[in-house]
């Protein structure tokens, strides 16, 4: 290699060494260290992951994180497809003003809006105290520490995830097509089922898969609004590590649930390209 | 059929507005528990939050350590952006999804994985622990939206300063970091955000005297639903609504792309 090859390597790697050199010491590296503290088991480097395929109560909370995902991003695609629509058809103040009801809930915290569902939805909350006035029913109803709560806490969550992405392919489309397809006898219906959905399709399947994603990763929302039955992947991991001090057996855990990431993250690259993840 | 669309899009946004049209009134109740609607008005859960040691303790050191966020993810993560854009040679992608990968990975993973080397290192109770944690979640954020924004400069003004006598260090002053200043705040903004609002990795890694607003919060909602909660929330909306504000105007000059994790 020549001095000047060299200079110039040197230009072109100097501005991400920083962030390289980070991400290598607090990112990679520990993750690597769990890695082999997850093959660290005493009767062998596979154990840990074996017991996991052995245990029923392993098994059944990943088919558990895995319903629940699935739940969680049918109900994103059925309120957010409608909700992308109708901010699409709309202009101006109202689209913006509308748009807000979207982006608030996005940048506010997952734990302050977890906290605002527990006030709606708990013993003494908001719908049980309005039941009990309106004299609905005589004692509280169970809202929360069930499915019910996990499902609206999550869905509440990831639903900006599904409206955004698709908000933003159905605004790029041409809505002259539509009027072409009507021109040429479509009735409305068809030409927004033929014409329109096709196109909004990579956007529909971009924020389901995000949702799906996301949702396989969660934590908060099943800690507060689930009961014993709902814990999650996510639950399970900390709990083996903080309470249960498995390290070795929470790392495995936690390597099945990046396995499932990856490979969802790779079907997202091939189909639809990572620089979808901007909106 | 549209009918339908319109009306299911309608009750979304109000199911996603409802949260936030019930945690203000709650914060404003004069009522000693919680109770809905509020049987009167006051300041009084603010007053109490104030008034709290515990809790204006939290905010401070939650408000620092999201500071120092801040410097250090636009400190490293603005040289990345560049590096990474103009980078002639292929491999950008990888690199890209290597940047992000900390945004992507369930966040309960990369918090045992960094609990585990910290507690080793001597970094759990500490806030320089928190520090690197939070900006680990940061840096990525701050590498998408200056990286955007890059790729929309216009290289020939850059080129043209150049060729008119000024200095790489010049041009970079004068020319490109003006164009992309929305960008810079817009990265700095979401940065401070992620560090505020952080919890998950937090958990594992703060100790008792570091702790943050998300954590005190945390521990407050599973003892119990204290109003205070509701005061505290109703304030870090309206840092939320502040935050969006300016992004809203930055977007709308620079048209800035925000990442979504």
């Amino acid at each position: 290699m020549t001095a000047a090859m060299g200079a110039r390597a040197l230009r072109q790697w100097l501005p991400l060494a920083p962030a390289l050199a980070f991400l290598a010491v607090f990112f990679v590296y520990p993750l690597a260290r769990m890695l082999a503290l997850s093959m660290e088991a005493p009767e062998g480097p596979f154990s840990y992951y074996a017991s996991i395929l052995a245990s029923p109560v392993y098994m059944t909370v990943l088919g558990l994180t895995f319903k629940t995902a699935l739940g969680v991003t049918v109900l994103c695609v059925v309120l957010g497809v409608p909700t992308a629509y109708l901010l699409a058809s709309l202009q101006g103040t109202w689209r913006n003003v509308l748009l807000v009801a979207v982006v608030l809930p996005f940048l506010t915290s997952i734990l302050i809006r977890t906290y605002a569902w527990m006030a709606i939805l708990g013993r003494n909350g908001v719908v049980n105290q309005l039941l009990l006035r309106a004299g609905l029913t005589e004692a509280p109803v169970r809202l929360m520490h069930n499915e019910l709560g996990v499902y609206v806490g999550m869905v509440h969550v990831l639903l900006p995830f599904m409206i955004l992405p698709v908000f933003s392919v159905m605004s790029a489309i041409d809505h002259r097509l539509l009027r072409a397809a009507e021109s040429l006898g479509a009735s409305p219906r068809r030409a927004l089922l033929t014409v329109f959905l096709p196109l909004a399709l990579p956007g529909i399947a971009s924020g389901a898969l995000l949702v799906f994603l996301i949702a396989i990763g969660f934590y908060i929302t099943p800690a507060l609004l689930g009961g014993p039955k709902q814990v999650m992947i996510s639950n399970l991991i900390e709990v083996q590590v903080t309470e249960l001090l498995q390290w070795g057996f929470g790392s495995a855990l936690a390597f099945v649930l990046l396995a499932a990431t990856v490979l969802l993250m790779l079907l997202f690259d091939r189909f639809l390209g990572l620089e979808r993840l901007t909106v | 059929m549209r009918t339908v669309l319109y009306a299911v899009g309608g009750l979304s946004l109000v199911f996603l507005v409802l949260p936030f049209a019930v945690v203000f009134p709650l914060s404003f109740s004069a009522s000693p528990y919680l109770e809905f609607p509020p049987a009167g008005f006051s300041f009084q859960w603010y007053a109490r939050y104030f008034a709290s040691a515990k809790w204006m303790a939290a905010t401070l050191f939650s408000t620092e350590i999201a500071l120092g966020t801040t410097a250090l993810a636009l400190a490293v993560g603005i040289p990345a952006a560049f590096g990474l854009v103009r980078r002639p040679f292929p491999g950008k992608g990888v690199l890209m999804a290597f940047f992000m990968a900390p945004i992507i990975v369930p966040y309960i993973i990369t918090a045992i994985a960094v609990y585990f080397l910290f507690v080793r290192l001597g970094l759990v109770g500490n806030p320089l622990g928190l520090l690197i944690a939070h900006s680990l979640l940061a840096v990525p954020k701050v590498v998408v939206i200056v990286a955007a924004a890059l790729k929309g400069f216009d290289r020939t003004l850059e080129r043209a300063s150049l060729s008119l006598g000024a200095g790489p260090w010049m041009t970079f002053w004068r020319v490109t970091y003006p164009g992309i200043r929305p960008a810079v705040v817009t990265a700095g903004l979401f940065a401070f955000l992620t560090s505020f609002d952080e919890l998950i990795l937090s958990m594992f890694i703060t100790g008792p005297t570091t702790v943050t607003l998300p954590k005190l919060m945390w521990d407050a909602v599973r003892l119990e639903l204290d109003p205070t909660i509701a005061a505290a929330s109703s304030l870090l909306i309206g840092v939320v609504v502040l935050i969006l504000g300016t992004m809203e105007a930055l977007r709308r000059k620079a048209g800035i792309r925000v990442p979504v994790s």
